[in-house]
């Protein structure tokens, strides 16, 4: 991308400012009295007209214009907002994008189409023909003499308002001005200067003569454009001087109108009202650099190979006796560590900005199904890896729909049923350790398991008849090909099913946790770790092998003796603090060969409210670790997430927390269905 | 000593189209985003000339400009906004809160080189 093209920068402030104006224009919709959305939409609509046209984007500013000059007359009071305002600003409004996308395109049918709505909505009289990107007044200039530029001499005569040069107008660039006209004389009138004692250092009581000779072709127009911006509030006498000196022919014009300024400008019925600062706004703007993606994810590359070099270095440092090595190895691992922090708030951006596009959604959802629907959005501030939230986009969107579609209930029905009319649908994010869970609830009808059950039998995906836990038959519908949609409505069962929701949601690391009650609701969890790229390990030792548990994982560690080891052994649970923690021996699970150290140690990892002990021979320490995704060739394997590379550069294996906690809970489970 | 001016607008594009045609002519520039950012901008630096937005969130170019013109230390500093055709009520108002003068949108970028040299003078 091309930094310094301002189409393209156009391009993506657009983009920003549709989510501006839809976010106000479905606010409306729920207050449409809200005088500060009206005026967000109408300034972001003014900025699109604006820049737009400024950029070449005709078709887009005419067409804005209309919805502009709309909700001017809203933002004044002329108009009320109405519902059918807003949805036809909201229907113009992919209009407009398809303008920006493709300006050239054929799309003026599509826009006479929602003019007339928008006509409608406002009153015959809101579109009228206003021309945008007129052309600017220069053609002026074509219409007077065209004769060869003789010099004509004139004589002029004005006085600038007094705070003339307290609003940055400098008198003498003006007579400079003039000057380059052609020859002149100029003379100051100072009888109206006050005695010293009044005088204000910026007030301008100064009047001048100027005599000029000009050969310009355009003479009364050159002169006046000088004064352009001091036009309409100064006193000029402006004559031509002919050479016959017969002042009778020359008229005389006191305060011209600018052409430019249309006769349509009010006689200065100044505000005196003046328009206040919107200070009831929240947020300072914050100033922002703009980054391509690529080059975040450039420079988070770097900042992993840095991690390796610096753990290599510490390596070394730790085993050499020269005290200053040690030191700068020191000051390299806290700064590369805070580097690396850094790096990943960058890369954080609030789930916030997620959950604004289902707004939208769930309104032409609504429309679409019959049913009502309110959306309830918590935790929007959770922040999350900018790729994540990408990725998240699509699953969420479907089980958004899904929840809508399959989920929610027609109202009658849910009157019927003695809920509330309008049912809803609530999407939240929270961070729990190092995951963030992000949850999709409704109070709908709940997932028919019976329908489960049959779907999935007749798809051959289970027996008939097959005993499965209840999130196991919940689970079914992540399977793929799997719809219980009855009939396959617009809105879901679209081929693009669960199960890609399941691809993304495990291709992120992360875990789906199903609950539903039938008549009450479903609730849906996305459990995915808050980052992809570096985290916080504790190295072990478990034989020879080198392995990492993510710290954010990591509660506690504890030392098992021999003997305790002995007196546990055959039941895998230890007591801790009056709980009982099953735990793995991973000397076992990955049939190490060589004798165990004396003194084992357990390393308490925990996912939420399950906890398993994992006992290793030896834990190191903790280690930054930039993770490095396994080959495609292992991709069937469950007990490890990922490597990383060593200081020393050997392969750690990263432990994979949430099979483990998984496979410790089974141990469990078979504990107390024995006991 | 080229001249500085500082830009205020909330629109990223018409930011860069300023400063492209305002630094090509030899002058340095420095951008605000919006009034507030414009007001704490002009107060924190020294700039000979301010090309500001009307239409902006948070502080919109009318109330920055009376801010700036109560403040003693920036009256004569030369103040051009940016307005559309439409806004002529607007154009009235900015004019009678202290602005020197004004570019209609859409502009191009030598007319606003143009208007900066005949204010700035030189």
């Amino acid at each position: 991308m091309n930094l310094m093209d301002p189409v393209q920068v156009f391009r993506m402030e657009a983009a920003e400012l549709f989510v501006v104006i839809e976010e106000g224009l479905l606010d409306l919709l729920g207050d449409l009295s809200n005088q500060a959305q009206i005026d967000a939409v109408f300034r972001g609509l003014h900025t699109l007209k604006g820049s737009g046209a400024m950029f070449g984007f005709e078709a887009l500013a005419a067409f804005t214009h209309h919805c502009e000059t709309a909700f001017d007359r809203v933002r004044k009071g002329e108009v009320p907002a109405t519902a059918e305002l807003v949805a036809a600003v909201l229907e113009a409004q992919d209009h407009m994008k398809a303008l920006v996308d493709t300006p050239n395109g054929d799309h003026e049918a599509t826009g006479n189409g929602l003019l007339a709505k928008l006509q409608a909505a406002v009153g015959a009289k809101a579109a009228q023909g206003c021309v945008v990107a007129a052309p600017l007044p220069a053609a002026v200039a074509s219409i007077s003499t065209t004769a060869a530029p003789a010099a004509t001499r004139w004589r002029l005569r004005f006085r600038l308002p007094v705070n003339a040069m307290a609003n940055g107008t400098n008198p003498l660039g003006l007579l400079d001005e003039l000057a380059e006209l052609g020859d002149c004389t100029i003379k100051a009138e100072t009888s109206a200067i006050p005695s010293l004692d009044a005088i204000e250092p910026d007030d301008l009581h100064i009047g001048w003569t100027v005599e000029l000779t000009t050969t310009q072709p355009q003479p009364r127009a050159a002169i006046e454009d000088v004064f352009i911006f001091v036009m309409d509030d100064m006193e000029m006498v402006l004559e031509e001087v002919s050479s016959a000196p017969t002042p009778a022919v020359a008229p005389t014009s006191v305060a011209l109108p600018l052409a430019e300024a249309a006769p349509s400008e009010p006689a200065r019925a100044v505000n005196t009202a003046p328009a206040i600062a919107d200070a009831k706004q929240t947020k300072p703007a914050a100033e922002n650099v703009r980054v391509p993606a690529e080059r975040l994810d450039e420079l988070m590359d770097r900042v992993g190979e840095l991690v390796i070099a610096q753990s290599r270095l510490s390596q070394l440092a730790g085993v050499s006796a020269d005290i200053q090595l040690r030191s700068v190895s020191e000051d390299v691992e806290r700064l590369s560590g805070e580097l690396r922090d850094t790096m990943m708030v960058l890369r954080m951006v609030p789930v916030g900005s997620l959950f604004g596009r289902f707004r939208r959604l769930v309104h032409d959802l609504a429309r679409e199904t019959g049913k009502e629907i309110e959306l309830v959005t918590e935790g929007e501030t959770t922040e999350v890896d900018k790729t994540v939230i990408e990725r998240l986009a699509d699953p969420l969107v479907h089980l958004v729909r899904n929840s809508i579609d399959h989920g929610l209930e027609m109202p009658e029905e849910r009157l019927a049923s003695g809920k509330a009319r309008a049912g809803r649908v609530t999407l939240s994010a929270r961070q729990a350790g190092g995951e963030v869970i992000i949850t999709i609830r409704d109070d709908g009808r709940g997932i028919d398991r019976e329908r489960v059950r049959a779907k999935a039998e007749a798809s051959g995906l289970i027996q008939p008849g097959q005993m499965l836990l209840d999130q196991e038959l919940l689970q079914l519908i992540l399977q793929p090909g799997f719809s219980t949609a009855a009939q396959i409505t617009s809105l879901s069962g679209r081929g693009v099913g669960m199960d890609v929701v399941k691809k993304t949601v495990e291709a992120l690391r992360g875990v789906i946790d199903m609950h539903s009650t039938p008549g009450e609701g479903s609730e849906i969890s996305l459990r995915i770790p808050l980052t992809l790229a570096i985290i916080d390990g504790l190295l072990v030792r478990v034989g020879t092998g080198s392995y990492v548990i993510p710290l954010s994982a990591v509660e506690e560690c504890l030392e098992l003796s021999a003997e305790e080891d002995l007196r546990s052994r055959g039941r895998s649970f230890i007591s801790l603090r009056d709980h009982l923690v099953p735990f793995l021996r991973l000397r076992e699970l990955f049939r190490t060969g060589t004798p165990p150290d004396r003194y084992q140690k357990m390393v308490v990892i925990s996912t939420g409210n399950e906890r398993v002990g994992l006992v290793v021979d030896q834990i190191i320490g903790d280690h930054q670790t930039v993770i490095k995704a396994m080959s495609k060739l292992h991709h069937d394997v469950v007990t490890f997430s990922g490597a990383t590379i060593l200081g020393d550069g050997n392969v750690a294996l990263i432990l994979d927390v949430t099979h483990l906690v998984t496979v410790g809970q089974q141990q469990e489970a078979q504990l107390r269905a024995a006991g | 000593m080229s001249a500085h001016i500082l830009t205020v607008d909330d629109s990223a594009s018409i930011r860069m189209t300023t400063r492209i045609a305002l630094t090509g002519a030899g002058y340095q520039v420095t951008e605000a985003v919006d009034g507030v950012d414009g007001l704490a901008k002009a107060k924190g630096g020294r700039f000979d000339m301010i090309v500001t937005d009307l239409n902006m969130p948070n502080m919109n170019g009318l109330a920055m400009i009376q801010a700036l013109r109560a403040s003693p230390a920036h009256t004569g500093i030369p103040i051009i906004f940016l307005t559309t055709e439409s806004d002529a009520e607007m154009k009235a108002q900015a004019k009678a809160a202290g602005a020197t003068g004004w570019i209609t949108k859409p502009f191009d970028p030598e007319q606003l080189v143009k208007i900066t040299r005949k204010v700035l003078g030189k």
